[in-house]
């Protein structure tokens, strides 16, 4: 869909050195990556993230064991100051956009970046957009 | 000496091998004649059944095994019509398909006698109030143990499983003689009572019976200090009617199989019958089941029969201790599992692997099963909620289908040692119990 990107997902066992494999694997094959995230529940977390070649990452991960998913997310700049976030939560929620997790990191710019996974992809482009609120694209998240 | 049926219990062994060729002449002629599996492999076998004329001649029979009951799910097995049969009980079955024992009414009748037999045995009397915490389901420790206790006279208190507490106040306040569990259920119920304030040796309890899973030494003397009770040890299968096959008498020293019901092998593994005092796998064939007699059943529980005469004057046989399994038969919380049926359950799930490995421990004295499996790449969504659905899927499979509660752990891909054979698949940390 146009206005996503694709994030990639992990199913990994809670226990020491797993991470460690995954990111070897991906400094091996020169994939960078561009934010992360883990969620975890007891035995077993999914590991999250947005890189900059992510069919690649995907079929390099698979290759390995992983189980693996690709899913569509929205990336949005976000101004790096006190309101930033409320800015984007506020558009989203106003236009009954539900997010279902989020992560953030900020680059060398004054910009932050802002990975949503929303309930309703269609939607939050649309309400985003109305709210003049800058999506980014897979081009820029490897010009990063 | 007093006995429940003692012209039975005391007969002669020259009389009783007489009773058991008569009666062994009628299963033979049953079986023969209404199943066809048997008819089928006698007449492979170039067998007639007059062709059995003394109990010698029980050697050349044919084995069943349990998946001849399987392979002819559900009824294919029974040698009377289903209508003759009062009621059916069921276990779970290794690929699936459960086993199905039926019981006509006579069956059921003299199945009550050899569990009145049983509890006679060892001092419970009319008027006794009896607690029977076993599963009153499909299980035949359930109605199996409650008919036998209302047969003697009892007083039986259908208690079932669960709800401990509940369980302490009933011994408690109904003033229970005689209690039927599983061994570890019971330390578990004297562990509670400590936590309940409690002293277990202060309830009325006097004889517990204890069965459905293998126990100690250790554990009778554990058992019977704390509660200040006889603990006596009890033997059964469904197959062969359930629970009242075989149990100890005071003496403590054995288990006493019913010799006028059940002719008793124990063979080595080339089939050869071991001499008294040496292990093997114990085979029995029924002589007074009229719904579902098996002829040469291999149980895969492994035993001995012992030496001398009992000092209790019975003269049926007594069976050691039992040493495990000939097969890879798990006993979980007095439950038999076969590895197989968990890997029959999980095939059926694309979210998940077929590879598996089951941990059993012991926790609080009752055994708690993890069963870890990989999660399949092509079920992955991503997303966290649809791994805890799995979870909970494989779990409410596993609980369905063997009647426990597992703890399912979704592993990694590729990260299960692939072994051959099933029985690697287990990991059991239990300590004897």
């Amino acid at each position: 869909m146009k206005g996503t990107i694709k994030q990639i997902s992990l199913f990994a066992e809670n226990k020491p050195g797993r991470l460690a494999k995954i990111a070897e694997s991906l400094s091996k094959a020169k994939i960078n990556i561009r934010a992360f995230t883990i969620a975890e529940a007891g035995d077993f977390g999914v590991i999250r993230m947005v890189v900059d070649d992510p069919d690649r990452a995907y079929k390099n991960l698979q290759g390995q064991g992983f189980a693996v998913s690709e899913t569509e997310v929205i990336a949005v700049q976000m101004e790096d100051v006190p309101g930033g976030l409320f800015k984007i939560a506020n558009t989203l929620g106003k236009g009954g956009v539900n997010i279902d997790y989020a992560y953030a990191f900020v680059t060398r710019s004054d910009l932050a970046l802002l990975i949503l996974r929303v309930d309703d992809n269609a939607k939050a482009i649309k309400v985003l957009k109305d709210a003049k609120i800058n999506l980014v694209d897979v081009d820029a998240i490897v010009n990063i | 000496m007093e006995y429940w049926q003692p012209e039975i219990e005391t007969m002669p062994r020259k009389q009783l091998q007489e009773l058991q060729l008569k009666r062994l002449k009628k299963s033979v002629n049953a079986v023969y004649k209404n199943v066809p599996l048997y008819r089928k492999r006698f007449d492979d076998a170039g067998l007639k059944p007059a062709d059995v004329r003394s109990l010698d001649d029980l050697k050349k029979l044919p084995f069943t095994k349990k998946s001849d009951l399987r392979d002819t799910y559900p009824f294919g097995m029974f040698a009377v019509p289903l209508q003759q049969c009062n009621r059916l009980h069921a276990s779970s079955g290794t690929s699936g398909k459960s086993t199905v024992v039926g019981y006509t009414k006579k069956d059921l009748e003299t199945w009550a006698d050899l569990m009145a037999r049983c509890f006679y045995m060892v001092g419970v009397r009319p008027g006794d109030v009896f607690q029977n915490a076993a599963n009153y389901g499909l299980f035949t420790g359930g109605l199996g143990i409650h008919a036998g206790a209302e047969r003697l006279g009892c007083v039986a208190v259908p208690a079932g499983t669960g709800s401990t507490q509940k369980q302490i106040e009933m011994i408690r306040d109904f003033g229970v003689r005689v209690m039927h569990c599983t061994p570890s259920y019971a330390l578990y119920i004297a562990e509670t009572c400590k936590k309940m304030g409690i002293e277990p040796g202060t309830l009325p309890l006097r004889i517990g019976l204890f069965g459905a899973e293998p126990w100690s030494a250790n554990t009778r003397v554990q058992l019977e200090k704390s509660f200040g009770i006889k603990a006596y040890d009890s033997y059964g299968l469904s197959e062969m009617m359930g629970p009242g096959v075989a149990f100890e008498c005071t003496e403590q020293d054995g288990l006493h199989i019913w010799e006028d019901a059940f002719i008793v092998e124990v063979l080595d593994k080339n089939g050869e019958q071991c001499a008294p005092g040496e292990k093997g796998e114990l085979v029995l064939t029924t002589l007074l089941k009229e719904a579902l007699p098996l002829i040469r059943y291999r149980t895969g529980d492994i035993t001995m029969i012992m030496k001398d005469e009992c000092p209790c004057g019975r003269t049926s046989v007594r069976l050691n201790k039992f040493y495990g399994r000939a097969d890879d038969m798990l006993i979980i919380r007095g439950l038999n599992v076969f590895p197989s049926q968990i890997e029959h359950i999980l095939m059926d799930m694309p979210e998940v692997g077929e590879y598996f490995q089951v941990v059993l421990e012991r926790v609080n004295h009752m055994d708690e099963m993890t069963v870890r499996v990989e999660m399949s790449d092509k079920a992955f969504s991503g997303e966290l909620g649809d791994l805890q659905k799995v979870t909970g899927k494989v779990t409410k499979k596993l609980k369905d289908s063997l009647n426990l509660r597992t703890k399912v752990v979704l592993v990694e891909k590729g990260s299960l040692p692939r072994v051959e054979g099933k029985s690697k698949k287990v990991i059991d940390m239990r300590t004897a119990i």
